[in-house]
């Protein structure tokens, strides 16, 4: 197999409203023989809500996983796009000052100077394993099925740990999804922020994001929408016409994790359930492409 | 008529963000490319020359700084390298110190309740967070449809996951004084 190891942070989304991206991330990762490690009790990297209010805080909570994930010695792949930036800002910070790698020692009981790379999962799947050796393994091409990739704002920015080949127009996700015969349509949306942080508070803000998001992607000509994100995920399926008593969706567009589009491709069994519990449902359009298993045996 | 001036404003702000706000030509790229301008009271390009211009007591009371969602394009595009998300990061912890009212009392109580969920379990979990932000911001009765199919989709997981270290989870929020204010 393909001899790759690393020290793994899940995330708090992928235990909960993410947690088809944690399923078929990890079912991905054993099917391409990558061994994951989970960070002995790692704990919640503050998101946005800790930068933007304790800038001590938004450190000290990811530095406490650093400390962790020093003991393990190995890169640590991240999955959600909100974790990796976080863990990403509060290493180079620890790395290059070290007043305040002090400060966050003294509060984490650790050293938090990791030395390893923190990496994000579509990062390590494009340039560590490579579309050949996906390829190798591959047990179904998507043809047929239209997608417009979605990155959303963190795996691009800040642009010093963008990993993606350009922060305006990035091409990963759409190479990777090419490899597994997905026709990608272009779109200018690609990088658009969806309004994640404000999901709760200002539903009017995001509803507008987010509908503007499923136009775009219809125009395109999409038939799903790809995602890195687990909030930009949630933010989309349940974000298109908040309401108190009622929920209604407008565009039916489903909105998928690559890792579930991935490993639908390399014919790993629990995949079709993580699609099953979508809020909008993709079977009608997976059994319409003959792209379920269960429906072509 | 121009109260709260305070022309100690950009260097405070430099110190703590590090970022040189003078330096702002006003191309007003920031603006054109910010996702939720049309719902803010001042745009980005005009919160940089009011920081010059030491407008403490509007910039911290306007909902701009709580608008922001920190998405980074305007950061990503200012040909004068200014980091206007940290910028506006810099404005809303100083806001916080010092006890402004948030023009966005909702979107303060979010991040009131997340952390305050962190502080509790180490760890994010939706029903907890949500729970929380129902009772701060007093709304209560938002999003029971969503609720109901999200339930039917055992998307809502009831047994809250937690850090097995409390001690360490609650040594991080007092050694950074994180999440008692707001």
């Amino acid at each position: 197999m393909s001899g790759h190891s690393y020290s793994y942070f899940p995330g708090c989304s992928q235990s909960g409203t993410a947690e088809e991206f944690g399923l078929s991330t990890e079912a991905v990762c054993r099917a391409l023989g990558i061994e994951l490690a989970e960070l002995p009790d790692w704990n919640c990297c503050g998101a946005s809500s800790a930068h933007m209010t304790n800038d001590l805080l938004s450190v000290a909570l990811p530095g406490r996983d650093l400390a962790i994930a020093n003991l393990l010695s190995k890169d640590l792949l991240v999955v959600c796009a909100a974790c990796y930036s976080r863990l990403k800002v509060a290493q180079a910070r620890i790395n290059c000052d070290e007043a305040l790698a002090g400060k966050i020692e003294d509060i984490v009981g650790a050293d938090p100077r990791f030395n390893g790379e923190v990496r994000h999962l579509l990062d390590m799947l494009v340039n560590d394993i490579g579309f050949a050796y996906i390829k190798k393994w591959m047990k179904l091409e998507l043809s047929g099925l239209k997608a417009v990739p979605y990155y959303g704002c963190l795996l691009v920015r800040p642009p010093e740990f963008c990993f993606c080949d350009s922060v305006e127009n990035p091409t990963d996700l759409d190479r990777l999804l090419e490899a597994i015969g997905v026709e990608v349509r272009p779109w200018s949306f690609k990088t658009d922020c969806c309004g994640g942080s404000l999901s709760l508070s200002r539903t009017d803000v995001v509803e507008r994001l987010v509908n503007r998001l499923f136009v775009r992607a219809e125009e395109a000509g999409a038939s799903c929408i790809v995602t890195a994100c687990p909030m930009c995920a949630a933010n989309l399926e349940m974000r298109q016409k908040p309401g108190r008593l009622s929920f209604k969706i407008e565009h039916r567009v489903p909105v998928l994790y690559f890792t579930e589009l991935l490993g639908l491709a390399l014919g790993v069994a629990g995949v079709e359930k993580c699609l099953a519990r979508h809020i909008i449902s993709p079977m009608p359009l997976m059994k319409e492409l003959e792209l379920l298993t269960t429906e072509r045996a | 008529m121009i109260t709260g001036l305070n022309a100690g404003l950009e260097k405070r702000l430099e110190a703590d963000t590090g970022q040189k706000v003078r330096s702002c030509y006003q191309c007003k790229k920031c603006s054109a490319g910010c996702p939720v301008a049309f719902a803010m009271d001042l745009l980005p390009h005009e919160v940089m020359r009011m920081v010059v211009y030491g407008q403490e007591a509007r910039l911290l009371g306007s909902s701009t700084i709580w608008l922001c969602a920190s998405c980074e394009t305007c950061s990503t595009r200012c040909p004068n390298e200014i980091d206007i998300a940290g910028v506006m990061d810099g404005l809303r912890r100083m806001a916080v110190d010092e006890g402004v009212i948030p023009a966005e009392p909702e979107i303060a109580a979010f991040h009131k309740s997340f952390l305050a969920g962190i502080k509790l379990a180490g760890k994010t979990n939706e029903p907890v967070l949500i729970g929380a932000y129902k009772a701060l911001s007093r709304r209560v009765f938002d999003d029971l449809g969503l609720g109901a199919v999200m339930l039917a989709k055992r998307k809502i997981k009831l047994l809250p996951r937690t850090v097995k270290d409390r001690r360490a989870v609650r040594r991080i929020f007092r050694g950074s004084k994180g999440g008692a204010r707001m």
